[in-house]
């Protein structure tokens, strides 16, 4: 058989298996009890590995606020210093079947989504999405909501849900993107969705007033609630795809805010990595593009499984935060047609008469045609301290893709 | 064939242009009908990828 022929094979089996996923939310859970060598004085963060000192202005900021929300310094000054020392581990998110939004910071105490795949029985994990620290912000106001989310709103949640025996989640995601969402930016449907469910399952388990009330609140006000669901399903749906002989699938797109980096089913855990892009954005009232930092966060696992930027033809609604028009917005999602190996069956795009979100980004297609995956993304500034400041559009980086190519063909080429 | 070019030369034009924009902008504006036909080499032109991908696509 020769190598095209062992590459389609391959790239079908990619392909099945993510339209195979089946994510179910099964918890809600401390990082450091359910995250796979999560422990001790560690963060996990976004994008392919980085030490802390080529991190971005953000992501610093955000471990700061880490390592001061988990009490292991008091001031800016102690956490620095301790980074700086090399006493707090910092490893990938994906490392640890995991993502997590912007700088993506997790440390042991967080309460994590903790979603399955039941089709293949793995699990992946997220953070709480919020606008604050995840974007650099290590104030006590930002800091804030995080301690919420540890003491009052995960835990409640929780029990919640344990009670109902999980969430499926694919219901809701298919309903959300023929509702105008594209499940990377725009979250109005499937958080709503989501929160019509727990709602019912919190008053099932009989949950206190005192509890129920703040967190029916957080829920029911937080237009992006669903983006950490979003990203630990798509986490989930990738990784099944990962290690497949002969595959040329992207199973992973991640960037830290210096580097942009993907994974490819057939070489496994290895990154192929360029200079993370500039991201072509909105900006909120006080900031302009001087201000921003370059492309950062693991929430491209939602492209990579074909929602986000490559729906945003079924999700105008999103271009009043990102930008565009919808006639670019169709385009853009006509041209990832070219770039993946098939039409998903059952996440559909009404807009687009119906037709199948497009899966499995072939690398392959991506260096042939000169088009190169698209992704909508928030926007942190380039220094520690700030909460969001935009969002946008953004090209991964060509050089990815042919570094990847390159490899591929010194693996696989001369068996 | 002189006159048969000479021919087609007083009919009216209508022309397809690939790839490069700059040429069918440049008709249009002395009012030659262009159909444009949007297309970039494979690859960008890069020949190692071109190689490259000659085995694997």
């Amino acid at each position: 058989m020769d190598i095209k022929h062992k590459i389609e094979i391959a790239n079908e089996e990619a392909t099945r298996r993510l339209i195979s996923g089946d994510p179910v939310l099964v918890d809600i859970a401390p990082a450091g009890e359910v995250i796979p060598g999560l422990e001790g004085r560690m963060i996990t963060h976004s994008g392919p590995p980085i030490k802390w000192q080529r991190m971005c202005g953000a992501q610093q900021g955000a471990i700061i606020g880490q390592v001061l929300y988990e009490g292991w310094a008091d001031s800016f000054d102690e956490a620095k210093s301790l980074l700086d020392k090399g006493s707090i581990r910092l490893e990938p998110n994906h490392h640890h079947q995991t993502v997590g939004p912007m700088a993506g910071t997790i440390s042991p105490s967080a309460p994590v989504w903790v979603v399955e795949n039941k089709s293949f029985g793995n699990r992946a994990f997220c953070r709480q999405v919020e606008g604050r620290q995840q974007f650099g912000d290590y104030s006590p106001e930002a800091l804030a909501s995080l301690h919420q989310w540890r003491d009052v709103w995960g835990p409640t949640l929780r029990k919640a849900l344990l009670k109902m025996g999980g969430l499926e989640l694919k219901t809701i995601i298919t309903q959300a993107l023929q509702m105008g969402d594209e499940l990377h930016n725009r979250h109005s449907a499937s958080s709503s969705l989501f929160s019509n469910a727990m709602a019912v399952a919190m008053a099932e388990a009989e949950i206190l007033r005192e509890s129920a009330v703040p967190t029916l609140k957080y829920i029911t006000r937080h237009n992006l609630i669903f983006l950490g669901l979003a990203m630990a399903c798509g986490k989930a749906i990738a990784d099944p795809a990962s290690n497949i002989e002969y595959s040329t699938v992207v199973t992973a797109m991640a960037r830290n805010g210096t580097e942009f980096g993907i994974r490819i089913s057939g070489l496994g855990e290895a990154w192929f990595t360029a200079p993370a892009p500039v991201v072509d954005g909105l900006y909120l009232p006080g900031y302009t593009a001087e201000d921003a930092g370059l492309d950062m966060g693991d929430s491209a696992i939602t492209e990579t499984v074909g929602w986000g930027a490559f729906t945003l033809g079924g999700a105008p609604g999103i271009l009043a935060l990102v930008g565009g028009t919808p006639e670019e917005a169709i385009a853009y999602t006509r041209e990832m047609k070219k770039i993946t190996t098939k039409a998903h069956p059952t996440y559909l795009m009404p807009a687009l008469g119906f037709a199948g979100i497009s899966i499995g980004i072939d690398i392959r297609k991506v260096v042939q045609t000169n088009l190169t995956p698209i992704i909508d993304t928030a926007i942190a500034h380039k220094d520690p301290g700030y909460p969001i400041i935009g969002a946008g559009l953004v090209r991964a980086p060509m050089e990815c893709f042919k570094q990847a190519l390159i490899a591929f063909g010194q693996r696989y080429n001369s068996q | 064939m002189q006159n048969k070019i000479e021919e087609l030369l007083h009919e009216p034009l209508v022309v397809i242009n690939v790839g490069l924009k700059g040429f069918a902008e440049s008709l249009e504006q002395q009012e030659v009908e262009v159909v444009q036909i949007d297309w970039v080499p494979p690859a960008g032109g890069d020949p190692e990828m071109i190689d490259l991908l000659e085995r694997l696509l």
